[in-house]
């Protein structure tokens, strides 16, 4: 019989297109959050979003992909040449060797890269190797970029050497490098294969060198990334469970607790009930946010915490006057009299009697309130206080802000943790105001 | 329910009206301190579990009576032995004096007191923009701005929602009402949130207001001047409060109104054929008029609290981001000040619309708030 009533709302609920709307956009958030939680495991998404060595590969603040080609520009990628796909000549000599290692890399975009890197490791050597750089253009030019010794792990910043870019004319050695040397004024891309030549003589007979070149693009992936070259879109995913996660939490504990409190105090009268009531006033005067800010700052920022506050201080919530209100005649029921007549206890009156009654009405309440916890906890992060762990979108959007993403042009990273943040909130809104009108017998015949 | 028409006799009236208000005030008014009590004890509490506050507590005293004994010439020719010595007795004094060496549950009444009378203590580190390190200052000096903008803000919404839902729940059902109630569930997003795309928009893509702060930098001299230059920088808080709450307030106002249209005695003065403006005022807006302020104070109590995150977007120099700076800081002090200054600007809202309620209820004014 319950089955045949749930199936009756739904069909209503099927007449409201913002309703299935509301629902496509809730399935295809747990969706990709599942998918998430499956795909990177939660110690894993930690761990990279620490940041550091696992980004090294990665451009600082590189733009969405899509979003450039949708624009019909032709922006860089990040290419990586590596000596391990290069034929290495080799030329031994009295204690050593002589290698020659050529990094290739065939560019045939518009844009310029953001970074020229070369990674080296040297394992295993008696003494350090040395290495002269020369850098081969297409149309057979060729640049000298100095000699280095090599460390075992080492890290040339081509783009940061000061020398060079003077010699480029001025040009940063990223623009210099790949620029067209006939074309005048405005740096164009000289299109073509680039040879990174590594000339290095070691002091040993079998150590060799590994050489990474990394010519950084100016977009990455369909997310981006930051000023920490870390992946926009491990955020933007693990983004997903954690918001659905906290406003979901948020939302049960609130609403189910707030209920069942209500219900207690009706159901008792007396001084319980005032003692409520009176609980409920002082903390319609206890300001939320402020107080969050409160123990953010001198407790810890876990986003268990802050749900854990947001539950106790959403306990005895403004919801309880409203309860009430609904409670009241529902107590004097027949039905609630005929259940004491055959002798049910206090508690089993107020769980099986009372509070199932007013369940339906809750269910709107209880959807539409997600979202507002989902901001709550962006809001709490975009002031600094989010999880110091977790990859959220709150976080994303508190480090664009104190980058000054809008500022420096980098749009997209404020425009897509804001997406999904509003896609998330009006998904819950359409839904629960849809609910509303099913549930809400006073609206039903608007 | 004696609401009949007939007036009493009117100077009697009028006495008994005002005592039975004051005597509404005064309980009200005592009932609310009383709350404030508890909301701040329990802001104490939650403060002090960690040990912060007796912590900076005695960080400061130490600190104080070093200075004391440093800038006393009469101790200048003690060996420093002598002088560390002063100074930790004279900490042991204050203290005794402070009571700190008694436990939580008395101390706590003694902060109690002490911010219930706004006496909030010392920043450690933040100071207002004339120097001061009081706590009080500091706050004192970012309340109007955010007086300012949100009073504006909060105004604004309330009676553009409630005359557009009236005008809607007349023309309920067309293109324009089921308009904006598809456009309802925009406002899950907070102001803030609405915030940032007009920043996008209007200072970055298109830039013709400024993207934050309260005035240009310098000042403006004249005082005109000086006001418009304000009122072009609050024009996107504004509208970004505005556009968050717009539509969900009409929406609730509609069905508000149009469940109270539908009531036997509107449909009693319709069939009477009375003008529609005539129902509308009295018939339909009058009764709903204490719902209508309770709403709005809740709507108020909603917006204290989203103030922070949108004055942190917008640069606005108001109590959120002093809230927010003293959190960069771990100014502990400016950040409890700030919580107890919430929970009063709270408690006077409360208190207003409380005193609005009883001038507008017949029922309060007539018994004298008996409920």
């Amino acid at each position: 019989m319950i089955g045949a009533r749930w199936r009756e709302h739904w069909e209503e609920l099927r007449r409201y297109p913002s309703a299935l709307v509301g629902m496509a956009i809730i399935a295809l958030l747990v969706g990709l959050s599942l998918y998430t939680v499956i795909a990177i495991p939660y110690s894993q998404a930690l761990e990279k979003w620490r940041g550091g060595e696992p980004w090294q590969l990665h451009p600082v603040n590189a733009a969405p992909v899509w979003l450039d080609r949708l624009t019909g520009g032709r922006e860089a990628r990040t290419l990586i040449a590596s000596s391990e796909d290069a034929e290495v000549e080799e030329v031994p000599f009295e204690g050593g060797r002589r290698l020659r290692i050529p990094l290739e890399v065939d560019y045939d975009y518009a844009g310029f890269p953001s970074e020229l890197n070369l990674f080296l490791h040297a394992e295993g050597h008696p003494q350090r190797p040395f290495a002269r750089l020369a850098w081969q253009t297409p149309d057979g030019r060729e640049i000298a970029l100095g000699g280095h010794r090599i460390g075992r792990e080492d890290r040339i910043s081509l783009s940061q050497d000061r020398a060079l870019e003077r010699r480029l004319g001025g040009l940063v050695p990223h623009v210099g490098l790949l620029a067209d040397p006939e074309i005048e004024g405005e740096p164009q891309v000289l299109p073509g294969r680039y040879r990174l030549l590594l000339d290095a003589v070691v002091f040993d007979d079998t150590a060799g060198i590994d050489a990474e070149l990394v010519l950084y693009g100016r977009v990455h992936g369909i997310a981006g990334t930051d000023h920490q070259r870390r992946d926009l879109s491990l955020a933007l995913m693990w983004g997903t469970p954690v918001a659905l996660a906290f406003g979901l939490l948020a939302a049960v504990g609130t609403t189910v607790t707030t209920l069942v409190i209500a219900a207690v105090g009706v159901w008792y009268r007396g001084w319980v009930d005032a003692v409520i009531q009176r609980l409920t006033e002082v903390n319609m005067i206890l300001p939320l946010l402020p107080i969050l800010v409160m123990v953010g700052t001198l407790y810890s920022t876990s986003i268990w915490l802050m749900l854990g506050v947001v539950v106790v201080l959403g306990i005895f919530s403004a919801g309880i006057k409203m309860y009430r209100a609904m409670l009241l005649p529902i107590r004097e029921a027949p039905y609630i009299e005929a259940a004491r007549a055959y002798g049910a206890g206090n508690l089993r009156i107020v769980m099986r009697y009372m509070i199932p009654r007013i369940l339906p009405v809750l269910i709107p309440t209880f959807v539409t309130l997600i979202p507002t916890f989902v901001f709550l906890e962006a809001s709490l992060a975009v002031l600094g206080l989010g999880d110091p762990v977790l990859p959220t979108w709150g976080k994303v959007l508190n480090d664009a802000q104190s980058q000054s993403a809008l500022y420096n042009g980098y749009y997209y990273w404020v425009v897509s943790p804001a997406v999904l943040l509003m896609l998330t909130g009006l998904g819950f809104a359409m839904l629960g105001f849809a609910l509303d009108r099913i549930f809400n017998p006073r609206l039903r015949s608007l | 329910m004696n609401d009949s028409p007939m007036a009493p006799p009117p100077r009697r009236g009028l006495l008994r009206d005002l005592r039975h208000m004051l005597l509404f005030a005064g309980k009200r008014l005592v009932a609310l301190l009383l709350t404030v009590l508890v909301g701040v004890y329990l802001t104490i509490v939650i403060a002090n579990m960690g040990g912060q506050v007796d912590e900076l507590r005695l960080v400061q005293i130490r600190s104080q009576a070093a200075e004391a004994v440093r800038a006393d010439p009469a101790f200048q020719d003690l060996s420093s032995e002598e002088r560390n010595e002063l100074i930790s007795r004279q900490v042991s004094l204050e203290v005794e004096r402070l009571r700190l060496d008694q436990p939580f549950v008395v101390r706590s009444v003694d902060y109690l007191q002490r911010a219930m009378r706004l006496d909030l203590g010392r920043a450690e580190q933040m100071h207002s923009d004339r120097g001061s390190r009081e706590v009080y200052d500091i706050i004192v000096e970012r309340l109007p701005a955010t007086l300012l903008l949100f009073g504006s803000a909060n105004l604004l919404v309330f009676f553009v929602s409630v005359f557009a839902a009236l005008f809607l729940s007349r023309r309920y059902g067309s293109t324009l009402d089921r308009s904006v109630i598809a456009l309802a569930p925009t406002s899950a997003a907070p102001g803030w949130f609405y915030g940032i795309f007009l920043i996008l928009l209007f200072a970055f893509v298109v830039p013709v207001l400024p993207a934050g702060g309260m005035v240009t930098a310098p000042p403006p001299e004249g005082r005109w001047d000086y006001a418009a230059s304000v009122l072009r920088h609050m024009l996107l808080p504004l509208v970004a409060m505005f556009l968050s709450s717009i539509f969900i307030s009409i929406y609730s106002w509609r069905t508000f109104f149009l469940i109270h249209s539908s009531e036997d005695y509107v449909e009693m003065a319709r069939a009477k054929g009375l003008p529609s403006n005539l129902i509308e005022r009295r018939y339909i807006l009058r009764p709903t008029l204490s719902p209508i302020i309770t709403s709005f104070l809740l709507m108020l109590i909603g917006l204290w609290s989203g103030a922070i995150i949108l004055e942190q977007v917008f640069n606005w120099p108001g109590l959120g981001s002093l809230l927010f700076q003293a959190i960069g800081h771990r100014d502990t002090p400016v950040i409890i000040g700030g919580v107890v200054i919430f929970a009063y600007l709270l408690a006077v809202t409360v208190f207003l619309l409380d005193i609005l309620y009883a001038l507008l209820d017949p029922r309060v004014r007539i018994e004298g708030g008996r409920r």
